[in-house]
């Protein structure tokens, strides 16, 4: 190793330090207990080692319950607030008078917090003995009758959460893709009118084409978010999400650990992997997918 | 197909939220771009001339004014239904699409009867990238090109719709010294071919004048001479045009006219038949020196920079404008080793006298035209 080589490894030395310590041994540790069976958390005692834990996380009723809820979360949210994102972006762009009202507007929920704004959404929907609720009162214009949002059908129950975390997802993406719409030179958007394109044609030929790598990149951290999700959960329906049967994945491993029924950190670490597998497999199909399409 | 500009103006409103009032871009200019020829709208940056293309392409709506495509008025009409061309000064290739599709875009936006087949769009892309000899690049994507082959591709882009004006922003600019040159005859020789309209913008006087049919020159969005290129430079209307044209540029000197004799710093110096008394400037041309042992105007020698065809003497004189002035003389004009002082003699038609107020031409007799 040479003088140089050793001043950067020097240099380096305080990330990877930190790094190693706190997320690359947490990593080798959670592998690690995920095939420990009947660890013991108290005596750090275990008894074999094997895939007992994946097999008792795979066949849990509730970790299917949470596997199911957060794929519905992502497939539904995912696409919906990323085309949202796009519309109001553009919209915004086009438009000159009160464009930075809007902007701040349309970023306020970015900076709000989860659980306040939580609240506020479980207000607008629960029906309790004294109130329908906002959003029941709107659909009794419409001739809908009340549906108990918070305590409700599993269904009534996921479109809250959906559209809960799109709202919360969708400032980010607003703010990321007008950036990336305002960077587009000028000079395509005049030479497109010359030749009398039409604003169709000019948005799906030449605008949606430059601001690929900015949708891409939106979607592969998208799905990872709503991978994660959880405390959006939380702030809308409490913490015994099992009971509500509106689990998540990040809120099994959450309660596997820390909840009422939890203590079973190998259970938990299981179902760590199991997330992390699903997560992997879909960013790389992300990114095949994409690479495929975006032309060399 | 003529452009004929009329009393166009062009008005913005100030920039900021304290400024008021507005911005003249383009003062009441009128010019005609004659029939087929390729002509140059020169001018230093700011001065309008983009505005003034962007104008006459549509992108922009004129404050007053009209402009008329060989007598048809267009002034209200949107760019595509002009028929002009557009070459953008960074040439504004679809960066995702190919050579080909880049061609073939604006023909895909005809809608209705005037849409032609993809055969005949292909025939008529194919066509365009014939006549700018871009054919074996049509797969690549405009990254893979350079500078000048990009030039050439948007020209083809502009040319596929079959025009009836061409327009060109700053066509060279992004382009290095050698491809330049090449890249002016090119565009130079594709207007001859096609015999289109074309009205080129650019801030270099020698690009405009070594390719233009015509020249218009403007500043701060007022024209200020028309004509062919030669003409605007053996006549200058005023100071402006006088040193704005030229390389090297014009010896400007603080003069006084004293009955027909134009005095530099105190001396006489050429005999100015019909000029009024008074202060002025006076403009020479580095080729307006002619070295002569008993010549009027005694400068101070700096150096002499021998360039082969011709010599360059730099040298001061006490009523020079500019540090040092320069003289372009043939090798044989001079004669044996110089001293410390050159003194020259001055060719009237090269001297132009301007007002010391308004910079306006001052004619004289020897040069009246």
């Amino acid at each position: 190793m040479d003088r140089n080589s050793k001043k950067a490894w020097l240099y380096l030395l305080p990330s990877i330090v930190l790094l190693g310590l706190f997320l690359v041994y947490p990593l080798i540790d959670v592998a690690v207990y995920s095939v420990e069976e009947c660890y013991n958390f108290a005596s750090q005692s275990y008894q074999g080692i094997g895939l007992y834990n994946f097999s008792y996380v795979l066949h849990d009723p509730y970790f299917l319950q949470a596997v199911e809820n957060t794929f519905v979360l992502v497939i539904i949210t995912v696409p919906v607030s990323t085309i949202l994102a796009l519309v109001i972006s553009t919209a915004l762009s086009s438009i000159k008078p009160l464009r930075q009202l809007y902007q701040t507007v349309y970023f306020l929920p970015y900076v709000t917090n989860t659980l306040a704004v939580g609240l506020v959404f479980m207000v607008l929907f629960q029906r309790t003995e004294y109130t329908d609720g906002l959003v029941n009162l709107m659909l009794e214009w419409f001739g809908a009758g009340p549906v108990d949002f918070i305590n409700g059908p599993h269904w009534a129950k996921m479109f809250v959460l959906c559209f809960y975390t799109i709202w919360v997802v969708l400032p980010f993406k607003i703010l990321v893709l007008t950036s990336a719409l305002a960077s587009v030179n000028d000079e395509y958007y005049k030479a497109a009118r010359v030749d009398g394109t039409s604003r169709t044609r000019i948005f799906f030929r030449i605008t949606l084409p430059m601001i690929s790598p900015m949708i891409v990149y939106l979607v592969i951290t998208g799905f990872i978010g709503a991978f994660k999700a959880y405390s959006d959960a939380v702030a809308l329906f409490g913490t015994d999400l099992n009971a509500a049967g509106m689990n998540t994945i990040v809120g099994y491993v959450y309660d596997m650990l820390y909840g009422d029924s939890g203590g079973y950190p190998s259970y938990a670490s299981a179902a760590a992997i199991i997330l992390f597998v699903i997560v992997l497999t879909i960013t790389c199909i992300n990114l095949l997918v994409t690479r495929k399409r975006t032309p060399a | 197909m003529n452009i004929e500009l009329q009393g166009l103006t062009k008005r913005f409103p100030a920039r900021g939220r304290k400024a008021k009032g507005e911005t003249t871009a383009v003062q009441d200019l009128t010019f005609t771009v004659p029939d087929g020829k390729l002509v140059g709208l020169l001018g230093p940056s700011g001065c309008g001339k983009s505005t003034t293309l962007n104008m006459i392409c549509g992108l922009e709506t004129p404050t007053a004014g009209k402009i008329f495509f060989g007598g048809e008025e267009v002034t209200a009409l949107p760019p595509e239904l002009r028929g002009v061309g557009m070459v953008f000064q960074n040439y504004a290739l679809y960066p995702h699409l190919t050579v080909l599709q880049n061609i073939l875009f604006p023909l895909e936006n005809l809608k209705g009867a005037a849409r032609p087949t993809r055969q005949q769009m292909r025939d008529r892309a194919l066509e365009a990238a014939k006549l700018v000899q871009i054919e074996e690049l049509l797969d690549r994507r405009p990254k893979e090109l350079s500078g000048g082959q990009q030039q050439r591709v948007a020209i083809a882009r502009a040319l596929v719709k079959e025009p009836r004006v061409l327009l060109l922003d700053e066509p060279l600019s992004n382009l290095d010294a050698r491809l330049r040159l090449q890249t002016r005859e090119e565009i130079c020789k594709i207007q001859k071919k096609t015999g289109i309209t074309t009205l080129f913008v650019t801030h270099d006087q020698e690009e405009a004048m070594s390719i233009s049919d015509f020249i218009v020159v403007m500043k701060d969005g007022v024209l200020m001479q028309q004509g062919a290129p030669q003409q605007v430079y053996d006549d200058p209307a005023n100071l402006f045009v006088a040193k704005f044209l030229g390389t090297p540029p014009i010896n400007v000197f603080a003069g006084e006219v004293k009955s027909g004799t134009l005095l530099l710093a105190g001396q006489k110096a050429l005999a100015v038949p019909g000029a009024p008394d008074g202060e002025v400037w006076a403009g020479v041309r580095p080729e307006g020196f002619v070295p002569a042992a008993d010549g009027p105007v005694e400068c101070g020698l700096n150096r002499v920079e021998v360039l082969g065809r011709d010599t360059s003497i730099v040298c001061t004189h006490p009523a020079c404008q500019a540090d040092t002035l320069r003289a372009v003389v043939r090798p044989e004009q001079l004669s044996g080793p110089m001293g410390s002082a050159v003194r020259f003699a001055l060719k009237p038609e090269k001297v132009f006298l301007f007002d010391r107020a308004a910079g306006q031409r001052i004619r004289f007799g020897g040069t009246t035209a």
